[in-house]
């Protein structure tokens, strides 16, 4: 009984402890993001890394999305003869929750993956702690643009996954379902709100792009340095991104909406 | 990859962004409108909105003219208070104007059309539309015709 308490706590213990350690580095990494100013081509060339390479998968997703809602959206509505409303639907959808969601998620897992295994490769390779010998910061150099440029790029993303998207769902709803072109756009355009509804699904990207990157270079910097440690802390990164993408959404949501 | 090409691609990138942020904002939201938004403020006071919510348009003739504000119970004239904001390239509606509370087709969303009157002052900054006529609720309009033809026969 003792032994299964003791381990208990230990879980527990472990958790707080690497909450704070995440915390630490968090606010580390913060203060290191004032030296980009001098340095703003380690910001371009991270956000060619984390945002161009991603534009992609983000965009034929958002088209797909959007198809695949406007089909769904026609079959539901027509029973009502409120066909006319895919445009709203599909928006609606796209802009508030699909497009920060769906580019959140993406991201973990292309570009999120990808900033953890780098940073964690470092590590094993011990080239931080040689960046380091040459006193040079590894938050200053390797973290913080990283850092910002997916902070920045995911908002950017999300955008362009629901523009793409409403266009795809453009695509099937007008010129195949034969939906007025005229209704689809005027119907949208009265219920989306730009600052209620688009503004507000950018400021969904803002925070997914924060916890994301937070936990993508964390999990990179805090791994074991092994191969094997390399391989379990990419895991991590992507199953806790899209865990915390998933319920910020609905605590976004609720607050917002 | 040299850093030209990284840099042309991060340049295209942000104006990918751009364009999808026109296109959210000119064709998705109706950001176009919101100047409309610079009017000038009438008051209505209703029996009854039945569902009315505010951003519902304002329309004169089927013409969007402006929407509505806010939407507050007052509790000394027991009637719902409900503030339009009307562009204010249309200031010429005269003084005896009916504010109705109408639906858009039968399940459609409410909102509130202007018939102008006949007088020749016109309404001005929040200044109260005195002609309203209430919302018609459906299960009052079926208790009605109910009572109607029970009474009837």
């Amino acid at each position: 009984m003792s032994d299964f308490l003791q381990r208990f706590g230990h879980f527990w213990i472990a958790i707080v402890e690497r909450l704070g350690r995440a915390t630490l580095f968090l606010f580390q990494l913060l203060g290191a993001l004032f030296s980009l100013v001098k340095r703003p081509a380690l910001l371009i060339k991270q956000l060619h890394a984390s945002g161009v390479m991603t534009l992609s998968i983000v965009l034929v997703s958002g088209l797909f999305v959007g198809m695949v809602l406007a089909l769904q959206a026609y079959n539901t509505l027509i029973d009502f003869g409120q066909e006319n409303r895919v445009g709203t639907l599909v928006a609606l959808t796209l802009v508030r929750e699909l497009g920060p969601v769906v580019t959140g998620l993406l991201f973990a897992g292309r570009a999120g993956s990808a900033m953890t295994a780098e940073i964690g490769l470092m590590k094993a390779t011990e080239q931080l702690s040689g960046l380091e010998m040459m006193a040079v910061d590894p938050f200053k150099r390797v973290f913080a643009p990283r850092f910002l440029a997916g902070f920045i790029a995911l908002p950017m993303l999300a955008a362009m996954f629901s523009a793409v998207g409403v266009l795809g769902g453009h695509l099937i709803g007008v010129e195949v379902l034969g939906v007025d072109a005229g209704a689809y756009w005027s119907q949208m355009q009265n219920s989306v709100s730009f600052v209620h509804d688009v503004c507000n699904g950018l400021i969904k990207g803002l925070v997914f792009g924060f916890v994301v990157c937070w936990i993508s270079i964390f999990e990179g910097a805090d791994c074991i340095p092994t191969s094997e440690g390399v391989s379990s802390a990419t895991t991590r990164t992507v199953v806790y991104s899209s865990l915390a993408i998933l319920g910020l959404d609905f605590l976004l949501t609720a607050v917002m909406f | 990859m040299n850093s030209r090409a990284i840099e042309i691609l991060v340049g295209l990138f942000m104006l990918l962004f751009l364009g999808a942020m026109f296109v959210l904002s000119m064709k998705v939201s109706n950001l176009t409108s919101l100047s409309s938004t610079e009017g000038y403020t009438l008051v209505a006071k209703f029996e009854n909105i039945g569902g009315l919510k505010a951003r519902a348009p304002v329309a004169a003739s089927g013409v969007r003219v402006g929407e509505v504000t806010s939407i507050v119970y007052d509790a000394e004239t027991f009637e719902a208070s409900v503030t339009l904001s009307i562009d204010k390239s249309y200031d010429s509606f005269p003084l005896d104007t009916t504010a109705s509370i109408y639906t858009a087709g039968l399940l459609g969303e409410q909102y509130i059309g202007l018939d102008p009157g006949a007088e020749d002052d016109v309404l001005q900054d929040s200044d109260e539309i005195t002609l309203t006529q209430s919302a018609i609720v459906l299960e009052r309009l079926i208790g009605q015709v109910l009572f109607s033809r029970s009474g009837g026969s």
